[in-house]
């Protein structure tokens, strides 16, 4: 089988966000695969390693940048890469479109992608990618197992969690909790500057951006930050709750 | 039209849907021409939710089917897609619950529309709809505008103000629905505890993180304190991991986002994935032990000091 897995590459969350003409600046921030999208690598590597024959292929579409994503994947042991390089901002309807048709040229039967992307905070590639794909998807999950052509595992709901079952072919989104990603070893380094990174170009794709993105602030909501010491247990609970009740009023 | 899906818990419509029909509203003002809103309801015996709901809009399609009975994204998306097709949609609001946001891009693909996610303000601008929206995890607020016959959007729950219901009740139709066979087959679900008021509902958040030292140390901490104000109960990624608290109280990135009117941070340093997921309340309090602990920045007011001390005392001062 072929297992797609789908990268970005995103400010680290630890790093401050800054704008400079109405949009986010991100020259000389520290940059990371999304860690959301990190799990599907992972658990794709897991799966072979379990002894499904796969060759897994990461596909990135997006700036420059995604090079370090996909060459981050290939060091953590996937077995090749394509990166549909474009500097068009594409919301994730369009991107979805991108992504389908790979699946379809690759023939894949199983894509992975983050359950929320770190930077614009969306949920829908997966989803979308899945429907164009006319493929069933499971959302947010968090425990995957791979059994002939049935998938087994656990995934986030509205309240609490399920536990589904499903054909492949199938979108994963993953997250948190599904697996401990690895740390790309450096002898998987030096092999992974062997194989193949495609580059393509999206006219081929005949995709445009389905939103315009009008601008980016970041509004700081100003907090009293009255920060009291705790030292004198009773005094500092007293004047808390004073504080809540009678400047504040948040409570009776 | 505009199209609304009602979400429901429990017999009950919620509050996320009445936010919506507020949305809805606001953005019929802003559309030109007449923009009736319908509410759509989906699922298996549906009477009352529907009668409720007729309070609060134009019209209400019903959908009342046993092959409804549970959410399934590729049934939902089918009939939303169709009735918003039927219907000549201008704009189709979805919650942004777990749901909303994993069907709704299908629902976008369906009708080849301009998805906009989790929206916190939404209105109509000649042939465009704009709307603001968090992304970076909650910490820059982006305006996008998406052009077309239909755009599709999910609203962020917690946000607009909840409409009331009225006095007349809006005309109910069957909806005649063509539906896929579902391929997601759901074998288990977790129960779900809920004797407090829910997270998305309270005006009072009392959330712990590993600085409550344990199980039985949150128990004495953060579910006192909530009780004593009648608050919901939250809990971080890290101690539900851990075992100590249900997924279904972790507030952040991977779990519930809230904008209560109060949310008290107990033993929470403030990770930004959490902070994603509360850092829009209204007013912030934090009680930890470091006083470095980035919570401290977004909080309103504060006390650095042990937790399992400090909260026994503030409970004494509130029973005052």
């Amino acid at each position: 089988m072929r297992i797609l897995t789908y990268l970005r590459q995103v400010l680290d969350a630890e790093e401050s966000v800054r704008t400079t003409n109405n949009a986010v600046a991100l020259e000389d921030s520290k940059l990371v695969m999304d860690t959301m999208d990190e799990y599907g690598v992972e658990e794709a590597l897991r799966l072979r390693e379990s002894g499904i024959e796969a060759e897994i292929v990461a596909v990135a579409v997006g700036a420059a940048r995604m090079t370090d994503a996909l060459r981050t994947a290939l060091a953590m042991g996937v077995d090749r890469a394509i990166h549909v390089e474009t500097d068009i901002r594409l919301d994730a309807i369009a991107v979805s479109k991108v992504i389908a048709q790979i699946a379809t040229r690759e023939e894949a039967t199983l894509i992975f992608a983050g359950g929320q992307q770190a930077d614009w905070d969306s949920h829908a590639l997966g989803a979308a990618t899945a429907e164009r794909l006319h493929w069933p998807q499971v959302t947010w999950t968090s425990a995957l197992e791979l059994k002939g052509t049935t998938l087994t595992g656990k995934h986030d709901a509205d309240e609490g969690s399920e536990s589904f079952t499903l054909e492949l072919p199938a979108v994963i989104t993953t997250q948190q909790g599904l697996n401990e990603p690895r740390y790309p070893t450096l002898p998987n380094i030096m092999k992974s500057k062997k194989k193949e990174l495609r580059k393509e170009t999206l006219d081929q794709f005949n995709v445009a951006p389905k939103l315009n993105f009008v601008g980016a602030e970041i509004q700081v909501k100003n907090r009293l930050n009255k920060i009291l010491d705790g030292k004198d247990v009773p005094a500092a609970a007293s004047q808390l709750v004073d504080l809540l009740r009678n400047e504040a009023r948040v409570i009776a | 039209m505009i199209l609304l899906v009602v979400e429901y818990a429990n017999g009950k419509v919620s509050k996320s849907t009445w936010e919506m029909v507020s949305a809805a509203r606001e953005l019929a003002h802003t559309l030109p021409g007449e923009s009736p809103v319908t509410a759509l309801v989906l699922g298996s015996s549906l009477a009352s939710i529907a009668a409720e709901i007729a309070r609060g809009v134009d019209q209400v399609l019903v959908a009342d089917l046993p092959a409804l009975a549970q959410y399934d994204p590729e049934l939902w998306s089918a009939a939303v897609a169709q009735i918003a097709t039927e219907g000549e949609a201008r704009a189709v609001l979805i919650g942004g619950s777990r749901s909303g946001r994993e069907y709704s891009p299908r629902v976008a693909v369906k009708l080849d529309a301009p998805l906009l996610e989790d929206v916190i303000v939404l209105k109509a601008a000649g042939e465009s709809i704009t709307a603001q929206r968090y992304t970076y995890l909650a910490r820059v607020t982006e305006t996008i505008a998406a052009t077309g016959p239909v755009v599709v959007i999910t609203i962020k729950p917690g946000v607009f103000t909840p409409a009331s219901p009225g006095e007349e009740a809006a005309e109910q139709f069957d909806a005649d629905l063509n539906l896929p066979t579902p391929r997601l087959k759901i074998t288990g679900k977790t129960a779900e505890r809920s004797s407090r008021v829910s997270l998305a509902e309270a005006e009072i958040v009392v959330s712990g993180g590993r600085g409550v030292g344990s199980a039985e140390g949150f128990t004495q901490t953060v579910e006192a304190l909530a009780d004593e104000l009648g608050a919901a109960v939250g809990a971080t990624r890290a101690i539900v991991d851990a075992g100590w608290r249900p997924y279904s109280e972790q507030v952040g990135q991977t779990g519930k986002t809230v904008q209560p009117r109060l949310y008290i941070a107990v033993g929470i340093s403030g990770a930004v994935q959490h902070l994603s997921g509360m850092n829009k309340s209204k007013t912030i309090v934090a009680i930890n032990r470091d006083a470095e602990a980035p919570i401290f920045k977004i909080a309103d007011y504060g006390i650095v000091g042990d937790v399992s001390q400090l909260v026994p005392a503030i409970l004494t001062e509130l029973k005052k």
